[in-house]
């Protein structure tokens, strides 16, 4: 399969990781921003792969796992109304809120719907319009596009009855956040290719000026990972900071300009709580007043939830790098993917989930 | 309330704990699924024939060993791209009985059918049913007919029950596995799955994939009287896939699994689908393909009489039984990582990006 094989060569992989152990001279500490990344990482065998002295410190990019639970519980108590047929990414309805998951909702019989797009939450919307249609809005820049795109196609089609709950969230405030914090540990970044899709890299160039790092954005495969790593290790012996794109098959300095335009559009930046990390200033998109009918917060009154987070969940020092999922007293013991205790357990791209479905038990 | 009293005299808590109602993970063929079976079916009903968890019992009669089946199948849509519900049932409990090294025999298919159901619709069902069960040359000997409230029902439920006799020298139990083995896997993967995907509503996408359902148990027949008792282990990796087969199989018989990612056969379609919706194609179901665990020695033999047939063209040789890492799976990745295959919690769920 083209843009596929190729990216999964274990001759190519061989010369990269024979290069890597050539120029690695002592430890670094490298975070991939990206569960979709973590994933590969740990599927592919490539943390065992890489020389040991180089380790692989995994992100907050899982926006499953950061959707905070207050968060989560608005959105099982709107999926609860009667009147409301509730739209959801797949990965997101086992998550756990306080006490129960979306999942749980349907069996009690809520309406809870897995769709693959926002635009087919809208058209459950138009066919059903004696019913209110909420599409819980979760992810980072990459689905920010088509997430504002549904907000514009409702109200172009004149729906009363279509609104998003919004989870979205923003790379570089997270990447600020980690380098801030005391204790840090990450000297270099892989920058999340599909984000970099969407928004270019020209954000991340202040940032790896100021903290002077590597940043280098880097896509999903296993090569595309080993090259970036590679590219990281190389700057970073060198003594170089600064943006390097790996992922140029699919990004470029401005990035998308007309998603960003739609983004700009319908939401605007604000301060976004976090699981497990807490709030980070200008860390989230909100829906603007404008569009204030097709946000589900608003429409549905549920502004005043919050809720507490387990304390046993460690879900923070992973998120930020400070632990490995099997460093958690709970981790497969009182924490499964069965009984997960906090989100990065439950979602695909979440951290504790790979390393738990994958065997990384030491 | 929360417990068994007066039930069949046992009095344990419910074991399962973590949902207090059942959840469609419960039927999804993984983690869930195993434990509802291991914490409370055989907690009820566990006796020797049922502890093996094979696809079907088997069982001593005077004169030989009967394999013993039953399926229940409750899929939407009814009729799908490569078969129906009828067919489907029938191909289910065919291969069950063949996956116990059996010639099925005989037939009971049971009906619930939902008030409101055309007629149109359940002559398609019934006829497709009856043409799968000719083509097999087994004959449906029994049934039973129920109806349901409109609204209690997905239209048609259907339970299909099957016995089939096991030739003298077929040995089929997972346990068998034994170091050395080599794991064999009757063609691509995940077909059925994802062909049942790309019409379920609200994930709509094109594709010409029909689902693989067939009949295995004219190619199974043939397999065993190539290698006969030298086949260990045969197994139809429906819900749950190649992996959660796998799993089971690794842990019944005390082993360890090696498969190498790169020797599993996956055609571009299924392989461009699992991409896009964040699916692993060893956890997507399969309806007409088998894994077949025999001795080395014949392994060669065995594929090709597998690939002789049409059902069969594509298989190949994934991996092998090992010594190490007893009751589990690995996984040598096309980078040469290594990775553990566990069964999934649940359902997979298309992911967010």
């Amino acid at each position: 399969m083209k843009y596929v094989d190729e990216y999964r060569d274990e001759a190519s992989a061989r010369r990269y990781l024979d290069a890597l152990r050539r120029i690695t001279t002592r430890p670094w500490y490298i975070m991939e921003i990206c569960g979709g990344q973590t994933h590969t990482v740990v599927k592919a065998g490539i943390d065992r792969l890489i020389p040991e002295n180089v380790q692989l410190v995994h992100g907050p990019g899982c926006p499953v796992c950061v959707t905070s639970l207050e968060l989560i519980d608005k959105a099982l108590a709107i999926a609860r109304r009667p009147e409301v047929i509730f739209t959801s990414f797949g990965d997101m309805i086992r998550v756990p809120g306080s006490g129960a998951d979306l999942l749980s909702v349907k069996a009690e019989g809520g309406d809870v719907r897995i769709v693959y797009s926002p635009l087919d939450a809208v058209k459950i919307a138009a066919a059903n319009p004696d019913r209110q249609v909420v599409f819980f809005a979760v992810g980072f820049e990459t689905t920010a596009p088509a997430n504002a795109m549904s907000v514009v196609r409702a109200r172009d089609l004149g729906l009363n009855n279509y609104s998003i709950l919004s989870s979205q969230v923003l790379v570089p405030p997270a990447m600020e956040a980690i380098l801030g914090a005391p204790g840090n540990l990450v000297q270099g970044f892989l920058a999340a290719g599909h984000v970099c899709a969407v928004m270019g890299y020209w954000e991340y160039v202040p940032i790896a000026e100021k903290y002077r790092i590597p940043v280098v954005v880097t896509g999903f495969e296993p090569l595309d990972l080993l090259q970036g790593i590679t590219m990281a290790v190389a700057a970073l012996e060198e003594g170089r900071h600064g943006v390097e794109n790996q992922y140029s098959r699919a990004v470029t300095y401005e990035g998308n300009t007309r998603a960003q335009a739609l983004i700009r559009q319908v939401f605007e930046v604000g301060d976004r709580k976090w699981r497990g990390i807490g709030e980070i200033p200008m860390s989230g998109l909100s829906v603007r007043e404008e569009f204030a009918s097709f946000d589900a917060e608003h429409r549905f009154e549920v502004e005043a939830i919050t809720a507490e987070e387990s304390t046993e969940c460690i879900a923070g020092d992973i998120l930020r790098g400070l632990k490995k999922p099997h460093e958690c007293p709970a981790f497969g013991t009182r924490c499964t993917p069965d009984r997960p205790l906090g989100a990065p357990m439950v979602s695909a791209e979440g951290a504790c989930a790979a390393y738990y479905q994958y065997g990384r038990t030491v | 309330m929360t417990d068994f009293a007066g039930f069949m005299g046992a009095t344990c808590p419910i074991p399962l704990d973590r949902y207090p109602t059942v959840q469609l993970a419960h039927g999804g063929g993984g983690r869930f699924s195993a434990q509802l079976v291991r914490d409370m079916f055989l907690a009820a009903f566990g006796n020797p024939a049922l502890d093996v968890l094979h696809d079907g019992a088997i069982l001593d009669v005077p004169g030989g060993r009967l394999a013993f089946s039953t399926d229940s199948f409750v899929i939407k849509p009814l009729f799908f791209p490569g078969g129906d519900i009828g067919s489907l049932a029938a191909h289910g409990t065919l291969n069950d009985i063949a996956m116990c090294g059996a010639k099925p025999l005989a037939m009971s298919v049971g009906f619930i059918l939902e008030e409101g159901l055309p007629m149109d619709d359940l002559w398609r069902i019934v006829s497709s049913l009856g043409a799968a069960v000719r083509r097999a040359g087994v004959p449906v000997v029994t049934g039973d007919t129920k109806v349901v409230d409109h609204g209690s029902g997905d239209g048609v439920y259907v339970n299909t029950t099957g016995i089939g006799v096991i030739p003298p020298g077929v040995e089929i139990a997972p346990a068998r596995a034994r170091p050395g083995d080599v794991v064999i896997v009757s063609g691509e993967i995940a077909v059925h799955g994802i062909a049942i995907m790309s019409v379920r509503e609200g994930l709509e996408f094109e594709t010409a994939l029909e689902s693989d359902s067939a009949d295995l148990s004219g190619l199974v027949g043939r397999v065993l009287a190539a290698a006969g008792n030298a086949v260990h282990v045969l197994r139809d990796p429906t819900r749950g896939g190649v992996a959660s087969a796998l799993v089971e199989i690794a842990q019944s018989a005390e082993v360890g699994v090696l498969i190498e990612e790169r020797a599993i056969p996956l055609g571009d379609e299924v392989r461009g689908a699992c991409e896009i919706l964040g699916f692993d194609p060893l956890y997507v179901a399969n309806e007409g393909k088998f894994i077949a665990i025999v001795a080395p020695e014949v392994a060669a033999e065995v594929l090709a009489v597998i690939r002789a047939d049409p059902l069969g063209q594509q298989a190949t040789v994934i991996g092998e039984v090992v010594g190490g890492h007893p009751g589990r799976v690995f996984l040598r990745s096309n980078v040469g990582g290594l990775r553990a295959v566990d069964m999934l919690s649940g359902e997979q769920l298309p992911r967010i990006c």
